[in-house]
């Protein structure tokens, strides 16, 4: 934890140096996603309803998984560029320095600049909470929520990036189920057929970063074929998913064989 | 020149497949969040659910093909820029942009061979897709793909050479694309933009990008509407590229000035 602070800390440092740079970025970052809720309006002025779900509904599955890939996006800044590391041989460096490999990878040009994505989910989500009468229990569902989401998209991170261990070509492919996990989510996923739902309960557990646990918390567990209880099984979907992870990083830590002759 | 670009950009085949496989994987999403759009609303913006399903994978193809978010030859010329390489090109026994052009066309051909077939083929078996008309259209159709990487051309010509006098042109590049990818209507087919935002945004050259090749291979435009829409293309990137070549002239002084 101290060392991913420091590592972090030093890139923070060195993007502040060019503040003007910093601050377009992060402003670009926030403007990018805005545009896609925009878009998610211009659907509800065609549209009452999508799937049996509201603009307000819809906009809470927006932020709580919008804030999630924005946590873990943030905190896992380097491990897109994995497969350069190996390329290049930076990773021979950072195998004998004292500190856990996985740090440095995620640390390796930490972008503050992301912050900017999460700010935007963040007021997404702020505006989605206004119109919902809370309880003691749906608060924390929430926290809880957006706890495990955070922890299955930095999963799934660096569980598709570790991949590149094996091919450090295909870096693009593992967009597919990271970003595509976040677009999947962002609408309920009744507008899906029920095969997909499935895989994406069992196989690829991203239904559990917000679609379960929102159910709980809007009162619409009529809209799943699940029990309402799936709602509260988001952390062992979280704990499965990171010991899945856990094997293949260091399957692939085990795999590598450095670069050159 | 245009062969020479097709073979550059055909070398990477694992980070080829790697993209084909990532934009299949998108197009399946979005097909799925318009049919549910149209489950709503099954004649919003005058398409129908399979149009608005074969709108997404028209998409898919196209987006790779005028390159929506930037790049292609034009992000070759911001580099060079930036190095001074370019002062090499201004040698060259062709002029800058016809031979910018020229290797961007190249380019445009694998992707949308490599890029474009693949994912239509995906989206054909999944869903209901429609198909052209006839003959006639797929021959416009063709003439508008066309005139799309010329109108794209223009834009991201407009874009790199802002980098002659900015030294850092990242910001721009970030602009453009975001306005691209949005007012295309690669995000959302922009029949769907309400009101005079939406006027707005059909009158923009970002306009001819996508949303005039797809309203031609749906049969959206006929007759006299169809030659207004490859018209409105045709304006368009007559405009951009009149635009990029007084710029370029422009830089070109520029560059003299500052010399060695």
């Amino acid at each position: 934890m101290r060392a991913y602070a420091g590592l972090a800390g030093v890139w923070v440092r060195a993007s502040w140096t060019y503040r003007t740079s910093f601050w377009l970025l992060l402003a670009s970052s926030f403007a990018m996603n805005a545009i896609e809720f925009v878009s998610v309006l211009f659907v509800f002025a065609n549209v009452p309803d999508l799937g049996g779900f509201g603009l307000r509904e819809v906009a809470f599955l927006y932020g709580t998984t919008g804030v999630s890939m924005a946590v873990a996006n943030l905190l896992v800044s380097g491990v897109e560029d994995l497969g350069r590391a190996i390329r290049t041989g930076t990773l021979d460096q950072m195998l004998v320095r004292p500190v856990p490999l996985l740090v440095q990878v995620c640390t390796e040009r930490f972008a503050l600049r992301r912050v900017g994505r999460l700010l935007q989910a963040v007021a997404v989500l702020m505006w989605a909470c206004w119109w919902l009468t809370w309880t003691p229990l749906t608060v924390g569902l929430t926290v809880l929520t957006l706890v495990c989401g955070s922890v299955l998209f930095f999963c799934l991170f660096v569980l598709v990036s570790s991949l590149q261990f094996w091919t450090t070509d295909a870096a693009e492919a593992a967009n597919a189920f990271t970003y595509g996990g976040n677009t999947l989510t962002q609408y309920p996923l009744t507008i899906y057929p029920g095969g997909l739902v499935k895989a994406l309960t069992f196989v690829v557990p991203v239904a559990f970063v917000n679609w379960y646990p929102s159910l709980l918390v809007l009162g619409r567990t009529d809209a799943s074929d699940l029990p309402g209880w799936a709602g509260y099984l988001s952390p062992v979907a979280a704990a499965g998913l990171a010991l899945v992870t856990g094997i293949v990083w260091r399957a692939g830590v085990r795999h590598y064989r450095s670069t050159g002759s | 020149m245009a062969t020479r670009s097709f073979r550059r950009y055909s070398t990477y085949r694992a980070a080829t497949l790697a993209g084909l496989f990532t934009n299949t994987v998108f197009g399946i999403i979005n097909s799925f969040v318009l049919l549910a759009v149209w489950r709503a609303n099954p004649t919003a913006g005058g398409y129908d659910a399979s149009d608005a399903v074969t709108y997404v994978w028209l998409g898919q193809s196209i987006i790779m093909v005028v390159m929506l978010w930037g790049g292609g030859t034009p992000s070759d010329l911001t580099e060079r820029i930036r190095t001074g390489d370019v002062t090499i090109d201004l040698h060259r026994p062709a002029p800058l942009l016809a031979w910018y052009l020229s290797a961007d066309v190249g380019r445009a051909v694998f992707h949308l061979l490599a890029r474009g077939v693949v994912p239509t083929v995906v989206g054909a078996l999944l869903f209901d897709l429609r198909y052209p008309a006839g003959p006639g259209t797929v021959v416009a159709f063709a003439v508008s793909v066309g005139l799309a990487l010329l109108v794209s051309f223009g834009l991201r010509m407009l874009v790199a050479s802002a980098s002659f006098w900015l030294l850092d042109a990242q910001g721009v590049q970030q602009l453009g694309s975001l306005l691209a990818v949005f007012l295309s209507g690669l995000t959302l087919p922009l029949v769907l933009f309400p009101g005079w935002f939406g006027e707005l945004a059909r009158a923009l050259p970002f306009a001819a990008l996508l949303q005039v090749p797809a309203d031609v291979w749906l049969g959206q435009l006929t007759g006299p509407a169809l030659f207004r829409g490859l018209g409105f293309q045709a304006g368009w990137a007559a405009v951009l590229l009149a635009a990029a070549h007084v710029t370029l002239r422009r830089a070109e002084r520029r560059v003299v000035v500052q010399g060695g």
